[in-house]
């Protein structure tokens, strides 16, 4: 395994992850995952799909529980949470999912207002509207506030489900697939969000792709996947351009040459 | 979760079939005593989602009210007319409002409406949640702390349980009317008559019967469409056969109430 960058050490661990095991049924998909995400970082996750990446962050997220290991987020073991407690740390992690999981019942407003209304007490409605036009001006689609869903596009449909998890202002951002089904021009755009997230809120973030340009883009550091562990971290040159792995070598080629 | 509920593949393939099929048939009703169970650990936990539960009573209750409406005047209207000949043989037919309102009653309300809102308000649920699973909406759910089980679970089963009972008594109310239609123009009884008769041929047994399995119903048609979509998979596929199965389970379940119900009020008759 390279090795991780040195400055990391002195920075705080925001996720803290040892010896995680996961199967379904025959099927071994994590075998002893270990990683740590720093304060402030992007960390990419790249890997073939179906080899547990999204598998990971839901682990992280407390979606799923592992056969066996830890996972500590913000200090707190999620595996030994109670359900409020865990709902309580939920709060600090925003999850941006592959499919954005927009609520199609309800308007782009009420989307945004959902996790807001449910979980900050005593809020009047002109702290409600302020917040949702701050969280729409962020990801720049204030104009969408009263379209459902299902008149958005792809790349509009990712920007409001980062809108809705950013309104709740997390520690901690979990990006599933976030450029997957989208044209370049989209990606791109996605990939400048991803960073101004960054660089705006100060949130550390696991970004699980297999898109070397996104990997690239947004990546502090690289944690390649590969047989259900990592066999690579480093930043994308040591795990790509300067490497001999064969594997990673493929991988690069599938993505940049052909 | 779910990698700690599956069993080894060797093991059960080594069994023989019909082991297999017992295995898999107490899995599922394993899975369905469990879903049932969290509904009632849930419903009397705070917060009730007062909001949600209205908005699910209208979906259910308002928007059925057409569909409910010209079944249940039809109905009246037919089944006072199909009745009709054989009273008439006997010269019975001032019968018709005493057999109008006991059939009524009895079985076709509750029983039509349970089956109507099966097909209407079962599917939906079933296609909604199922839908609302493979997007991932029910996991956006739970990680912005909202607990999806009580928020769209038992929201909807404590609306269909409340509103399936209304609907029933907005069927015979209709039916009612159907059947005065019919009678007015045959038999020139005044409506006050018709009442009347109507009124003093069921008794309040009937009508707690019918309430009390109109409830049931409800119960069983919320349950059967959340737990078929809560449960579903496999993408778009998955979302139809969910909405399929809850219509299919619903009216079979509700045929086997009906049937035992009538068992448990023909046995309370007797004593």
């Amino acid at each position: 395994m390279t090795t991780v960058k040195t400055e990391n050490k002195q920075r705080e661990a925001v996720i803290v992850i040892r010896d995680l095991k996961i199967s379904f049924g025959d099927l071994h998909v994590l075998r002893g995952v270990d990683l740590d995400l720093y304060q402030g970082e992007n960390l990419v996750v790249l890997g073939r799909s179906g080899t547990g990446k999204s598998v990971l962050i839901k682990i992280i997220a407390g979606l799923l529980q592992p056969d066996q290991g830890t996972v500590k987020v913000l200090g707190q073991d999620v595996d030994q949470l109670n359900s409020r407690e865990l709902d309580a740390l939920r709060l600090k992690i925003g999850f941006s999912f592959q499919s954005s999981a927009l609520y199609d019942s309800m308007t782009v407003r009420e989307n945004l207002e959902f996790p807001l209304i449910r979980n900050v007490r005593n809020l009047s409605r002109s702290d409600i509207d302020k917040a949702v036009e701050e969280a729409l001006a962020d990801v720049g689609l204030s104009q969408t506030i009263n379209q459902m869903p299902s008149e958005l596009s792809g790349g509009q449909r990712k920007r409001i489900g980062i809108a809705r998890t950013l309104i709740l202002k997390p520690q901690i951002m979990l990006y599933d697939e976030p450029t997957a089904g989208l044209d370049p021009i989209t990606s791109t755009e996605i990939n400048n969000l991803i960073n101004e997230v960054k660089e705006r809120h100060n949130t550390s973030s696991i970004i699980i792709t297999h898109d070397l340009t996104c990997a690239k883009t947004v990546g502090d550091r690289i944690a390649m996947l590969l047989d259900g562990r990592f066999e690579r971290q480093g930043t994308f040159e040591e795990v790509f351009e300067d490497s001999n792995d064969e594997r990673a070598k493929q991988f690069y080629e599938y993505n940049f040459v052909n | 979760m779910q990698a700690s509920t599956t069993s080894s593949k060797n093991d059960t393939s080594a069994k023989p079939v019909v082991s297999r099929r017992l295995d898999r048939m107490f899995l599922a009703l394993n899975d369905v005593a469990s879903f049932v169970g969290q509904f009632f650990k849930e419903v009397f936990v705070p917060p009730y989602e007062g909001k949600e539960i209205i908005r699910q009573c209208y979906e259910v209750g308002v928007r059925s009210l057409p569909l409910i409406s010209l079944t249940g005047f039809i109905t009246g209207i037919v089944f006072t007319n199909q009745s009709r000949p054989s009273l008439a043989t006997f010269g019975a037919t001032s019968w018709l409002p005493s057999l109008i309102s006991i059939a009524l009653v009895r079985a076709l309300a509750p029983l039509v409406t349970a089956l109507i809102a099966a097909g209407r308000v079962g599917s939906n649920i079933g296609a909604e949640l199922g839908s609302m699973r493979v997007t991932e909406q029910i996991e956006a759910m739970e990680v912005s702390g909202t607990n999806p089980f009580k928020f769209l679970v038992v929201t909807r089963v404590i609306a269909t349980t409340f509103m399936i009972p209304v609907l029933a008594m907005f069927f015979v109310f209709l039916g009612v009317m159907g059947s005065y239609v019919n009678v007015a123009q045959n038999e020139k009884t005044s409506f006050m008559s018709f009442i009347e008769t109507f009124f003093s041929s069921i008794s309040f047994l009937d009508i707690n019967s019918a309430v009390i399995k109109a409830i049931m119903f409800g119960f069983t048609i919320g349950m059967v469409g959340s737990y078929k979509g809560y449960n579903s998979s496999k993408g778009t596929e998955g979302v139809g056969k969910a909405a399929n199965a809850s219509v299919v389970t619903s009216m079979f379940l509700v045929f086997i109430e009906e049937l035992l119900f009538l068992q448990i009020i023909n046995a309370i008759r007797a004593a």
